[in-house]
């Protein structure tokens, strides 16, 4: 009988031609999709090109995304954009995306089916491990292991341990994927899982909708881990089906029954409150209740970890007949351009305007300090994002406060962190 | 090879968007990217260093954004590289493959003092404190690695197969 495996072993293997591999193996591994954005990408098409490189390993297979620093917002953003435009064509590759086309990227890929259950998936952006919540591999890496893979379609992996999380209960009211990552992330800080998979499992994930999902595979790299994943069920399925560009089969996408785990941890999260990262850390999270009396100046809904449909129908829930207390900036991102349209045609986009709230393009924008929505010394500012570090959105004298959009969006109403419950 | 410099110290879990802020990274030139080293750890931190200078910092190093940005940085300034009791995953992989010399050394980031005066060898990963002679070893650097190191980092590695293509 043959050794039991992961599911992070198992795909792993797989891209590596072998039938086993064990944690610590150094593996060189297939790569499915490299992925790139406009802040990463310029630096690795320099390396592509110094080693000489003259055609990327596949051209459906690299993908490029300018969703950071776009729509541009300075010249030097805009040569950055366009050096990725021009190797784009250059190189002709199948899956480009700026302009009219511009998303952010890690709501992109699973939502134009680009990566499929099974993948191994490496990205210049350490949020790519948002594709775990398909029961693919996928590690944010740096530019140079980009370059690498462009050129010729592998990547050099460190099998990693997994760490088993165990979710038991039933969710409450207003409460999401992102609260029990954050909660994760609390309990085990911000290199608990450094170098390892966080396998997410037990009944209340079962019940998961995907884009939960989605939030938490995000946020695995701020607990320091390799990926997250979760194994691939009717749900994943369901999403999939009509989306998928390539033939996948999740018939082996399990770990096995006694495989080796170098943690399990197992929390009940039925009593569970929303909760909220406090400052600067994804790490210093609190319960809602606990967070005290915090005024805010703006409130950011979107990004890669919780700018999607779901996430803007919870907001608009909250923010149905309104308004965003005066001197808050309320500012709503849908992540993709087919999700601002969902957004427009459900009736999303005339609450939040009636609410007051400023309704941007998709980009990554905000999140990372880059623009529309920069903070000045002082402000302080609740968002839906996945990082308060020093000076993250603006200012090193400004705050952020991470949360799920309920409660971002309660918050904007009140002018200070509240949930909807206060309302 | 030997190195010396004096220490410049930081705490646990410094992130790449300390090491340098997102709002810089709308360039790659590392002469640039090395005026705002440290910024939001330190504003102060590229004034005052100089070159074959070292970082020495708690765990988990590098946090964060896979910005290959920041080692750029830290290896434009002309630091001499970084001891840490330990390094975030991606940190620790782009520092070796762009050629940013890293030591994780829990003992000696733990002792090692801000404006101390260190030597490192860096083919043994032994650390000497100059101020109280006390030596350290930093982890030994995984055999693949070294393989990478020794074909000059993994780019090196990369044009070797693009030329045998």
């Amino acid at each position: 009988m043959s050794k039991p495996q992961t599911i992070t072993q198992k795909i792993l293997a797989a891209h590596a031609g072998k039938e086993y591999v064990a944690p610590g193996e150094l593996i060189l591994a297939k790569v499915d999709i490299a992925l790139g954005n406009d802040i990463t990408a310029p630096l690795a098409i320099k390396a592509f090109r110094d080693v000489g490189a003259k055609k990327v390993f596949d051209r459906e297979r690299v993908v490029l995304v300018c969703d950071h620093f776009a729509p541009n917002k300075d010249i030097a953003s805009a040569i950055q954009v366009q050096t990725v435009r021009q190797f784009a064509q250059e190189q002709n590759l199948v899956h480009f995306y700026d302009g009219g086309d511009m998303w952010v990227e890690h709501a992109l890929l699973p939502e134009k089916g680009i990566v499929v259950p099974g993948d191994l998936v490496i990205g210049a952006d350490s949020h790519t491990c948002t594709y775990g919540a398909l029961g693919a591999f996928a590690s944010g890496v740096g530019s140079t292991d980009l370059a690498a893979a462009m050129v010729n379609g592998e990547v050099w992996l460190k099998v990693p341990e997994s760490i088993k999380f165990v979710y038991q209960g039933k969710l409450g009211p207003w409460v999401t994927g992102k609260d029990l990552i954050l909660y994760t992330i609390g309990d085990i800080g911000v290199d608990g899982a450094n170098y390892r998979a966080m396998e997410f499992t037990g009944p209340a994930i079962d019940r998961l909708p995907m884009a939960d999902r989605f939030s938490m595979a995000n946020m695995a790299v701020e607990a320091g881990a390799k990926n997250g994943i979760f194994a691939p069920d009717a749900v994943t399925l369901a999403y999939v089906k009509d989306r998928g560009l390539r033939p996948f089969d999740i018939k082996n996408l399990y770990s096995d029954k006694d495989s080796a785990y170098a943690l399990v941890k197992t929390y009940d999260v039925g009593r569970l409150e929303p909760q909220v990262a406090c400052p600067s850390s994804p790490g210093n999270v609190k319960p809602l209740s606990r967070v005290g009396e915090v005024t805010i100046d703006q409130a950011v809904i979107g990004s890669c970890t919780n700018g999607r449909l779901e996430d803007l129908q919870v907001a608009a829930r909250v923010l149905k007949g309104r308004k965003a207390a005066k001197g808050v900036r309320l500012i709503i991102i849908p992540a993709t351009p087919l999700i601002y349209r969902q957004a427009m045609d459900q009736g999303l986009l005339a609450i939040f305007m009636e609410a007051g709230a400023v309704i941007g393009p998709p980009t990554c924008g905000p999140c990372l300090g880059g623009h529309m929505g920069i903070l000045a010394p002082g402000e302080v500012a609740i968002a839906t994002t996945n990082r308060n570090f020093v000076g993250r959105m603006g200012h090193p004298q400004s705050k952020v406060y991470l949360a799920n959009p309920a409660v971002t969006a309660a918050s904007a109403v009140t002018g200070r962190i509240c949930g909807p419950d206060s309302l | 090879m030997e190195l010396q410099g004096k220490v410049y110290r930081f705490g646990d879990d410094i992130n790449t968007d300390e090491i340098l802020p997102a709002r810089y990274l709308n360039t790659s030139d590392p002469a640039e990217l090395a005026k705002h080293a440290m910024e939001d750890a330190d504003p102060e931190f590229v004034k005052k260093v100089k070159p074959g200078d070292f970082i020495v910092a708690g765990k988990n190093f590098g946090c964060g954004s896979s910005r290959e940005h920041a080692p750029v940085a830290l290896k434009a300034v002309g630091l001499s590289g970084v001891i840490a009791a330990s390094f975030a995953r991606i940190f620790y992989r782009n520092a070796f493959n762009m050629g940013l010399a890293i030591f994780e050394a829990p003992e000696a980031a733990a002792e090692i003092k801000a404006g101390q005066e260190i030597s490192v060898d860096v083919n043994t990963g032994t650390i000497t404190n100059l101020g109280t002679g006390k030596k350290y070893q930093s982890q030994p650097i995984p055999p693949f690695m070294q393989e990478l190191l020794a074909d000059g980092g993994l780019m090196a590695h990369l044009k070797k197969y693009v030329e045998a293509k």
